[in-house]
């Protein structure tokens, strides 16, 4: 994964690291937002888009609001942008407050979910305008242009209209145009969920590769938890105006938090446990099947007696005798790379068991077979709830 | 086969060429006869153009056309200016307590009765008269711009309507100012609105009778004020041939317009 090359290549960062705790090193925050609320409406109409949301976002980071629609995700990006002003709250931009300027005094671009492409220009002129707005000159203006069309591939193009390219060349051309000015911070407010599949694919290298050469640190949001996994240095998970967990994807979808993250972020399986001997962040879990598992707790959280725990269908493994819970097959639903088998447990408690493909075998289980399934080491997780 | 087309229902046809014949076979019979060698308007004296020659050495119908023109062209510029004004202010906005009585206000020309307007006109500008002493072409300048204003707006606030205002927040984030927002991205993609604004408001002008019946004063005849004085005194073929020219006119302005939109897209 990215995250581990980017790991070897930067100082530490904040939080956890290999049980270390790493300091926070707030000079080398490009964005700090403080306290943010914001709220929309009034009187009894009032409604909280943001709920006192705090968020250090580190300087060339890649960094994601990951959240369903209306989680305020969106709502952050436009008060980062300066398209909205917070109700209350402050954005620090290295240090220095911008939450009341104009966008045009901000040294942020955004790259919109439309594109937003200006289409009385031709492309150089859309890539050229923040630079021309700014003042440069003209010589200064066309180098970085061509420097911009070079980076994006999009060199041949160059005097076409907007309307005249694809959806995709006009992508790579609404990046170039955000990037052209040197942003301190890059917005991307779901720059790739007009695209298709494929393309979407070939975007998120494209995205990974321009945050790298250009150094500039990337604010993405989107809905999409795969591409937040993939791309992204860290993720922020939002729901209903608060940021309910920060970590890399790593953090994020091995060691959810909360069960919303647990549930938002891939598929998991939920289990009632008793939860006893707490020590080294770990925790002994007693399921309802009577087995006992070790699962880990999220730092500085003392669980109740009872308690959910998570494990990730592909941390699982189902086997013909006996495991630590035991149920029968449901259902077995292929997948390509793999098959996803649905367990009733006695318990009456489901479970799903995601089991790696091979070319030549079947599963190997039939609907109604009586089966046990071996919780892996290290695959369980306490949610705080 | 069975058509399913719901444009395919018996009366359809009929109801259409009916609408057709009532609205073009007037104007068609109306040009016939301006080429009618004869003084009648509906006896046909064989071909002739001379009602065309004496509509064009008849110096009162050129006073009239010219000053039709003055008036239409400054009523309509200035009253696309305010309308392109009244359209940023109205659609540039969050819906607010206020903002319909404004649509209603801007729109109103197009809900009084002429009448009434030319009447409230003509008492007002009277009095104005009495004050300053002033009798010119301003007082028909200054009500063609107030009845032509919605004119111009409709289609402006409609350009405007359909712009993805991403475009304005996109120029703001890349440093230009309101102002240089509205020069280089909104005014640019607001020009076909504005041009076809334009055109209505001019050619409402050229045409309104009622309202310069009113405010006019004496000499000061527009060509369709002319044309209906004509008309009192008994009518002939040069009539005819004015509404033909007119008729031509009208049309040339509205297709010109339309191309030179269309090619702004």
């Amino acid at each position: 994964m990215v995250t581990i090359k980017q790991e070897q290549n930067l100082p530490p960062r904040a939080g956890h690291l290999n049980g270390v705790i790493v300091p926070e090193q707030p000079d080398k925050n490009a964005i700090e937002v403080r306290g943010v609320r914001k709220v929309f409406g009034s009187g009894e109409n009032q409604v909280a888009a943001l709920d006192t949301v705090s968020v250090s976002i580190r300087e060339n980071e890649f960094f994601t609001l990951l959240g369903p629609s209306g989680c305020g995700k969106t709502t952050l990006l436009r008060l980062i942008a300066g398209f909205d002003f917070p109700t209350a709250g402050e954005i620090l931009l290295y240090g220095q407050d911008i939450a009341p300027l104009p966008p045009f005094k901000r040294p942020v671009n955004t790259v919109f979910q439309s594109y937003a492409l200006f289409p009385h220009m031709t492309v150089a002129e859309n890539i050229g305008f923040g630079l021309e707005m700014l003042g440069k000159s003209k010589a200064e203006i066309k180098a970085r242009v061509g420097e911009m069309l070079k980076l994006v591939k999009m060199e041949a193009l160059a005097g076409r209209r907007t309307s005249q390219i694809s959806g995709g060349q006009q992508q790579r051309v609404a990046l170039a145009r955000a990037l052209a000015p040197q942003p301190k911070v890059l917005l991307l407010d779901e720059p790739l969920s007009a695209l298709d599949y494929k393309l979407r694919k070939e975007m998120q290298i494209e995205l990974k590769r321009l945050q790298h050469e250009t150094g500039i640190t990337f604010i993405f949001v989107t809905h999409d938890q795969e591409e937040a996994l993939t791309m992204s240095d860290r993720i922020a998970v939002m729901s209903s105006g608060k940021i309910l967990q920060v970590g890399t994807p790593w953090d994020i979808y091995d060691k959810p938090a909360e069960r919303f993250v647990a549930d938002f972020i891939g598929e998991t399986n939920f289990l009632t446990a008793a939860i006893s001997g707490m020590g080294g962040g770990k925790a002994r879990a007693t399921l309802k099947s009577g087995a006992t598992i070790e699962a880990t707790v999220a730092e500085g959280f003392q669980p109740k007696d009872n308690a959910t725990v998570v494990v990730r269908p592909e941390h699982a493994k189902l086997t013909s005798g006996k495991g630590d819970l035991s149920g029968t097959v449901e259902n077995i639903v292929y997948f390509g790379t793999d098959t996803h088998i649905h367990v009733q447990l006695d318990s009456g408690e489901a479970f799903t068991v995601r089991q790696q493909n091979t070319r030549s075998a079947g599963c190997g289980f039939e609907r109604g077979d009586k089966v046990g399934i071996q919780i892996g080491n290290d695959a369980a997780q306490v949610l705080r709830d | 086969m069975a058509n399913f087309s719901i444009k395919h229902q018996p009366g359809f046809t009929a109801i259409a060429a009916t609408c057709f014949v009532v609205l073009y076979l007037p104007i068609i019979v109306l040009v016939f006869y301006a080429f009618n060698a004869a003084t009648s308007t509906s006896e046909w004296g064989g071909f002739s153009l001379k009602w065309f020659q004496s509509a064009w050495q008849n110096t009162q119908v050129i006073d009239a056309t010219v000053r039709s023109f003055q008036i239409g062209s400054v009523a309509a510029v200035l009253a696309t200016i305010a309308a392109t004004m009244a359209a940023l202010a109205t659609t540039r906005t969050a819906a607010y307590p206020g903002l319909t009585f404004k649509y209603a206000a801007i729109n109103q020309p197009l809900m009084v009765p002429e009448i009434v307007t030319g009447v409230a006109l003509l008492i007002f500008f009277s009095r104005i008269k009495i004050f300053t002493g002033y009798s010119g072409l301003g007082y028909l300048i200054a009500a063609h711009t107030a009845f032509c204003i919605p004119f111009a707006y409709l289609p402006i606030r409609a350009r405007l309507e359909n712009m993805d205002l991403t475009l304005e927040r996109a120029a703001a984030d890349l440093y230009a100012t309101p102002w240089r927002t509205f020069r280089r991205i909104t005014l640019p993609l607001l020009w076909p609105g504005i041009l076809a604004g334009l055109m209505l408001a001019f050619v409402i002008s050229l045409d309104d009778v009622v309202i310069t019946e009113f405010v006019k004063s004496g000499g000061q005849d527009t060509l369709p004020t002319y044309m209906l004085g004509q008309i009192r005194r008994g009518i002939t073929p040069e009539i005819n041939a004015i509404s033909t020219v007119f008729l031509l006119l009208s049309v040339a302005i509205v297709t010109l317009f339309f191309f030179i939109s269309r090619k702004r897209d």
